[in-house]
C-alpha cells in the first residue's frame, strides 16, 4: 500500500494518517513494522491500547514529527501535517505532547517551564486562561519550585500543564501515568478528567492500562504488533468477548448512562443505560448528568430466577447472546444483552461474564437462554 | 620578587590563556554539538582527530604546525598572500597552536554534557514550537553549562600550561611569545632559582584555585540536583 491520496481531502472533523514504518529492534528479534490506517474522530479522548511492544508510542511520535516516517501522511482536522510535497517538521504542528516521564526542564522553575510554552503559544494565552489551566492542573503552589523538588505525579501536572499552555488543537498523552505508582496515578487521573470535560481539544491517550481507557476514552484503537486491530467507540470495542490482549481480572464492560434518581435515605442513585437501571452509591451528581461505570466479567454472577432475597442490589434480566472459551480452561466467558423491559428493541449495550465451565452445564446455559445477571460490583469511572 | 619581565610573561600568559579559551569556546561548541548528535561516518575519525593532542607529544604537534605554518607551508603561503605574513613566532600563531593543543579539553566535557542530556529535552522543546535554534539556546545550552564551564576552565589551564607547544613554535620573543612556562625555563637554565620559584609558585597557587573553584561549583551543581556534570 502506497501514499493515499484521498488522506489530503480529509474532513475537518477527522484526524487521517497512514504511516507504514520499518524498525530495526534488538539482535535476535524479528523485525517490527509500523503499519497503520488511521482514521478517527477530531474530537473527544481517543484511547491507543496495547500491550508493550505494539507500537503505540511509535505511533505517536509518528503522528508528532518526532520519528520521521518516509512512507507515511497525516492530516489533522483537515489541516496537512504530512503529505506529498511537505512535511511539518515538530515544531509548526499544532501539537501538545506529554511525555511518558515527567519531562520538564530541570534548569527552569516549574513556573519558567509554563512561560516557556506560553511564550511561544499558537494564540495567545491571556491572563485569565494561564490562570486557569494552573488551576485546572492544582499546581498553584508548586510554581516557585525547580523540577527535581517535586514528585513525579506534581511534575507529571506541570509538564500537563505546560502542553496545554501552547494551546494545541491536539493533544497526543504517551502513557502520562505509567512511570508513577499507584498512589500518584490516582491523584492524576481525577485532572485527566477535567481536562477531558473543560476542554474541547481532541485527545489521543496511549496507555497499557484498562482502567485508564475505561475511564477516559471515548473512541478505542487497540494495537497488536504494529497493526490496528480493532477499533470503535470505547464501550463497544471494551463489550467484546474475544477481545484481543488478555486481560485476566480486568476483563469488563464499560456502560455510559444518566443518573436518574437520588436516594437521599439509602444515599443511592439510580442509574439509567440504553438496556436497564443499576443502583450505585451516591457520588453527589445531579440529576441528568452523564456518567460512565465499570463492571467487571467477575463481578457478575449468573441465575435462572429472580432471586430477591439477596443482598444484591444489582438484577438485570438479559438474554445469552455469546459464548467463548476463556484464556482459563475452566471458565467459559458470555456475552449478555439486557432485556428490555419496555421495549423490544434490541442494545448495543452489553454485558461479560466469566463463569465457570461446571456451572455453564449444570444450569444448562445456550445461547438465547434467558437468564438473571447479579452484579455484585459497579464502579463508577467517571 | 617578580621582575618586569616575570609579569609581562604573566600577562602575555593570560592573554593568550583567554584568547585561546574565546576561541575555543566558539569553535568546540558547534564542533561537540555535532559528535553529540551526528550519525554521521565521519563521526569516528574526526573525534579521533580532536583527541590526538592528548597523546602525541606537544613536539611533535608543534613541529607540524611549524611546516604547515612555515613560509613554505599551506597555511604559510596563505597567510602571506592574506598580507598577514607568516605565524610562527607571533602571538597568534601561538593562539593557532594552543587552540588545537587544547581543544580536546574543551571539546570532550561539552560533548559529554550533551550526550548525558539525551535527546528528551530538545524533542520536548520542540513540541513547545521551539525551532532548531531557539532550542539549542534555550535548552542544550543551558543544560549543558556545568560542561561548558569545566571546559573554558580546562582549556583556560591547559594553555596555562603549555611548554613544548610553545617553544617549537613561539620560541622566545619577549612580550611577544614568552609565556611565564618558557620564562621558567629561562631562570633555570639562568641559575637564577629563587626567580624561578617566585613565578613557579604562582603557577602553583593560581592552577591550585582555579581547579578548587571548579570542584565547588561542580559540588553546588550537583547538590542543586543537576544531574549534568563532566
Amino acid at each position: 500500500m502506497g501514499f493515499d491520496p484521498d488522506l489530503l481531502t480529509s474532513p475537518a472533523t477527522r484526524i487521517r494518517g497512514y504511516f507504514h514504518l520499518p524498525l530495526p529492534r534488538g539482535d535476535n528479534e524479528r523485525q517490527f513494522t509500523l503499519d497503520v490506517k488511521l482514521d478517527i474522530p477530531g474530537r473527544g479522548v481517543t484511547g491507543i491500547f496495547g500491550s508493550s511492544g505494539s507500537g503505540k508510542t511509535t505511533l505517536l511520535r509518528c503522528i508528532a514529527g518526532l520519528q520521521f516516517c518516509k512512507n507515511g501522511s497525516l492530516s489533522v482536522k483537515g489541516e496537512v501535517w504530512q503529505g506529498m510535497e511537505k512535511t511539518l517538521p515538530v515544531h509548526q504542528r499544532p501539537l501538545g505532547f506529554v511525555f511518558q516521564q515527567p519531562s520538564l526542564f530541570p534548569h527552569l522553575t516549574a513556573e519558567r517551564n509554563l512561560l516557556f510554552a506560553r511564550k511561544r503559544a499558537w494564540k495567545s494565552v491571556s491572563p485569565t486562561e494561564y490562570e486557569q489551566i494552573i488551576a485546572l492542573m492544582g499546581i498553584e503552589h508548586l510554581l516557585g519550585q525547580r523540577p527535581a523538588a517535586l514528585s513525579g505525579g506534581e511534575q507529571q501536572r506541570v509538564a500537563i500543564a505546560r502542553a496545554l499552555l501552547i494551546k494545541p488543537s491536539l493533544l497526543l498523552m504517551d502513557e502520562p501515568l505509567a512511570s508513577l505508582d499507584q498512589m500518584r496515578k490516582r491523584e492524576i487521573l481525577p485532572y485527566l478528567e477535567k481536562l477531558h470535560r473543560t476542554l474541547d481539544i481532541p485527545i489521543l491517550y496511549v496507555s497499557h492500562a484498562v482502567e485508564e481507557i475505561a475511564r477516559l476514552a471515548d473512541h478505542l484503537l487497540l494495537m497488536e504488533d504494529g497493526k490496528i486491530v480493532r477499533e470503535g467507540l470505547a464501550s463497544a470495542v471494551l463489550s467484546r468477548t474475544d477481545f484481543p490482549v488478555p486481560l485476566g481480572d480486568d476483563l469488563g464492560v464499560v456502560v455510559d448512562a444518566r443518573i436518574a434518581e437520588r436516594s437521599s435515605e439509602w444515599r443511592l442513585a439510580r442509574v439509567q443505560f440504553h438496556g436497564g437501571d443499576l443502583w450505585l452509591r451516591d457520588s453527589g451528581e445531579a440529576i441528568g448528568e452523564p456518567i460512565r461505570v465499570r463492571i467487571l466479567a467477575r463481578d457478575i454472577s449468573l441465575s435462572l430466577d429472580a432471586h430477591t432475597r439477596t443482598s444484591i442490589l444489582n438484577r438485570l434480566p438479559v438474554r445469552v447472546q455469546e459464548i467463548t472459551a476463556d484464556s482459563d480452561p475452566a471458565m467459559v466467558l458470555m456475552r449478555l444483552e439486557p432485556k428490555m423491559q419496555n421495549a423490544s428493541t434490541t442494545t448495543e449495550t452489553c454485558l461479560i461474564a466469566r463463569i465457570t465451565r461446571r456451572s455453564l452445564q449444570q444450569l444448562k446455559i445456550t445461547k438465547g437462554s434467558e437468564l438473571w445477571a447479579q452484579i455484585k460490583s459497579v464502579a463508577i469511572v467517571r | 620578587m617578580l621582575t618586569d619581565d616575570d609579569l609581562a610573561a604573566i600577562w602575555l600568559t593570560l592573554r593568550l590563556a583567554t584568547t585561546v579559551t574565546i576561541l575555543l569556546l566558539i569553535i568546540g561548541t558547534p564542533l561537540a554539538l555535532w559528535l553529540a548528535n551526528t550519525r554521521s561516518l565521519a563521526k569516528g575519525p574526526v573525534s579521533a582527530l580532536v583527541a590526538l593532542p592528548l597523546v602525541l607529544p606537544p613536539t611533535v604537534i608543534g613541529f607540524y604546525l611549524l611546516m604547515f605554518m612555515g613560509p613554505s607551508g599551506p597555511i604559510g603561503q596563505l597567510t602571506e598572500t592574506l598580507g598577514l605574513g607568516t605565524l610562527p613566532f607571533t602571538f597568534w600563531g601561538l593562539v593557532v597552536a594552543s587552540v588545537i593543543y587544547s581543544l580536546p579539553f574543551v571539546v570532550q566535557p561539552i560533548r559529554n554534557a550533551i550526550e548525558a542530556q539525551g535527546a528528551r529535552p530538545s524533542e520536548v522543546a520542540a513540541t513547545l514550537r521551539a525551532s532548531l535554534w531557539d532550542r539549542f539556546w534555550s535548552v542544550t545550552l543551558p543544560l549543558a553549562k556545568p560542561g561548558i564551564l569545566t571546559a573554558s576552565v580546562l582549556g583556560f589551564a591547559h594553555t596555562v600550561g603549555e611548554f613544548g607547544v610553545v617553544l617549537m613554535i613561539g620560541g622566545n620573543i619577549p612580550g611577544e611569545t614568552r609565556v611565564v612556562s618558557v620564562q621558567i625555563y629561562d631562570h633555570v637554565e639562568a641559575l637564577e632559582y629563587a626567580q624561578a620559584h617566585w613565578l613557579s609558585a604562582v603557577m602553583v597557587g593560581f592552577s591550585f584555585v582555579v581547579l578548587l573553584a571548579l570542584y565547588l561549583l561542580q559540588q553546588r551543581k550537583s547538590a542543586l540536583g543537576t544531574p549534568y556534570g563532566i
